[in-house]
């Protein structure tokens, strides 16, 4: 009798085994495809922070090179405030400006004033101290009297000299 | 340790972090727009500037000649320096370009189009010369702020176009009129639409001369386009800017005329003479008009060496703003004696004088060779570096070049 019960209990144990099986094969062949198509299995990460980041951080020192003290894109020294200073002063105009000119913190600020008054250059909050301090430190005023000597000659044989 | 903040913030943000836009001007950068630091124009190309040519800016585009590169009677766009208060027109379109007269002291407002003035005006050609009031800047004590020219913010080219004073009596000018302002197409540097990047102007008498044109060609050619392509105010004699490129409009006022680089102490020198340093009130600066007598020794090059017992001629330009240049002198000896040197009448009014001299020296060695222009009221050039002013104008102290004697 126990026998005969069995039976059909080994039917229904052996069919739901091979379900199991099936159902296996078939997840593990859909994940096989699926790795063929994305091996990384990216859709199953958080949205795609960690690579942004990397990339992100390979154009940021790609853009923010120093080189020799110098940020090479914009030619200021690096000393503190620099980042502050090229986020705030080389949108408008070029740094270029900025390196041709000396001034001390009264005449930055007043220039500051001037880029708010005329050049909507806003509010620098506490930045405003930070880039001053940066100038002043990096570039400050040379003095240079009432008129300097020639520098800089670049000497040459003249060979032709008729009017 | 600060970079590392910045990388960190950046990896946060986006490309608008990453130029530096975001913390003050970020709600204003228009979509599309390339920043500068992601752009490499080469300015020598796009603008047919000889390689010697110094850029002091490039945003806005601010270039200089050396002095052996201004050394044509007439200049060549390729020397010719360029200066931009604001970012140059994105299009131009010569056929829907238009000037408008308007103002307050305008009879009848009137819109011409490119043709219209070209076809009812009368032609005129001047060679003019056209100073920045902030050539020779890089030499004040203690320094002024803005671009760090040298010698090289002059040049003079020949000038094609019709007169101001015929298009604005064209339109009328009320009895009440007493400056000129122009508007043009150039963008202020912050893209805010509603701002001019530059709008200046000049007196009535000014205005009225002969000589002040609507140029629309220079040295026979269609004006390049850095230089105002394709209408420009031309106003020898007087500080470059009042020159206004790309120009749209001018209007006529019945006050000085109020507008972008007109105001605060933009073009301005103190009205009596001030300590070095000193601070200005901005009621006591005065704007300045005719620019001041200055020359350049074009020729030879500074830091020619040549043998003993040789002359060197020399070569050069002198001119005088509104004036004309009457003595032109040379000195190797610093100013202890001046020698005169052989100087031209100008070609017409308001075009740069040239002057030549045959130079001699004692023995061998280092000499300077200065030269030093006077004008007809007996005004001569500085050996320093004259009045001190906030923003460094009219330096128009002796050009001097360097030469070794072997």
């Amino acid at each position: 009798m126990a026998k005969k019960e069995d039976f059909p209990n080994l039917i229904t144990k052996i069919y739901n085994l091979m379900l199991l099986v099936i159902s296996l094969v078939i997840l593990a062949g859909g994940a096989l495809v699926y790795y063929a198509i994305d091996p990384d299995f990216s859709v199953f990460q958080l949205p795609s922070a960690p690579i942004a980041a990397t990339e992100t951080v390979n154009e940021v020192d790609e853009l923010n090179k120093i080189e020799n003290g110098i940020h090479v894109r914009t030619g200021l020294v690096d000393a503190e405030g620099l980042m502050t200073v090229v986020n705030n002063c080389t949108y408008c105009h070029s740094a270029k400006i900025i390196l041709q000119n000396r001034m001390n913190t009264d005449r930055w600020n007043a220039t500051i004033k001037w880029m708010q008054e005329t050049q909507n250059l806003g509010d620098l909050g506490s930045n405003q101290e930070v880039i001053v301090n940066y100038l002043v430190t990096n570039y400050p005023p040379k003095m240079i009297g009432r008129r300097e000597i020639l520098t800089n000659i670049d000497w040459y044989e003249l060979k032709t000299n008729n009017n | 340790m600060k970079r590392r903040d910045f990388v960190k913030k950046a990896t946060l943000g986006s490309l608008a972090t990453l130029i530096g836009a975001e913390i003050v001007f970020g709600a204003r950068m228009p979509e599309g727009y390339q920043p500068l630091a992601l752009q490499d124009p080469d300015p020598f190309k796009m603008f047919s500037k000889n390689k010697d040519m110094v850029v002091l800016n490039d945003k806005p585009w601010n270039m200089e000649a050396a002095a052996h590169l201004l050394d044509d009677d007439i200049t060549p766009n390729a020397s010719m320096f360029i200066r931009n208060n604001g970012l140059v027109p994105e299009n131009i379109d010569v056929s829907k370009w238009t000037l408008t007269i308007d103002g307050e002291s305008v009879v009848n407002k009137k819109t011409y189009t490119l043709a219209e003035l070209q076809s009812k005006f009368e032609h005129h050609t001047y060679q003019l010369t056209i100073e920045c009031g902030g050539n020779g800047r890089s030499e004040f004590n203690p320094p002024a702020q803005g671009n760090q020219w040298t010698v090289g913010a002059v040049h003079c080219a020949s000038w094609t176009g019709v007169r101001l004073r015929d298009v604005l009596k064209d339109a009328g000018i009320k009895n009440d009129a007493v400056y000129i302002g122009f508007h043009a197409a150039d963008l202020h540097l912050s893209r805010d639409a509603g701002k001019e990047a530059i709008s200046r102007g000049c007196p009535m008498a000014k205005a009225l001369q002969d000589e002040t044109i609507l140029a629309f060609k220079m040295n026979g050619e269609d004006i390049p386009f850095i230089h105002g392509h394709p209408l420009r105010l031309m106003a020898g004699g007087w500080p470059a800017s009042v020159s206004g490129k790309w120009l749209t409009g001018i209007s006529i006022r019945n006050k000085v005329h109020d507008g972008s680089k007109m105001t605060g102490d933009s073009y301005k020198v103190p009205c009596k003479p001030i300590a070095p340093g000193e601070t200005v009130k901005e009621e006591d600066l005065c704007i300045i008009e005719s620019m001041p007598v200055k020359s350049l020794i074009t020729f030879p090059k500074s830091g020619a060496m040549i043998k003993a017992g040789t002359a060197l001629n020399i070569r050069g330009h002198a001119w005088a703003g509104e004036l004309e240049v009457a003595n032109m002198e040379y000195s190797i000896d610093f100013g202890s004696t001046w020698k005169p040197a052989v100087l031209k009448k100008p070609v017409n009014r308001l075009a740069w004088q040239h002057f030549s001299a045959k130079v001699e020296f004692p023995q061998k060695g280092y000499y300077e060779v200065w030269a030093k222009a006077t004008d007809t009221k007996g005004m001569a050039q500085p050996m320093l570096v004259p009045g001190w002013n906030p923003k460094g104008y009219l330096n128009n102290a002796c050009h001097r070049i360097a030469v070794k004697v072997n």
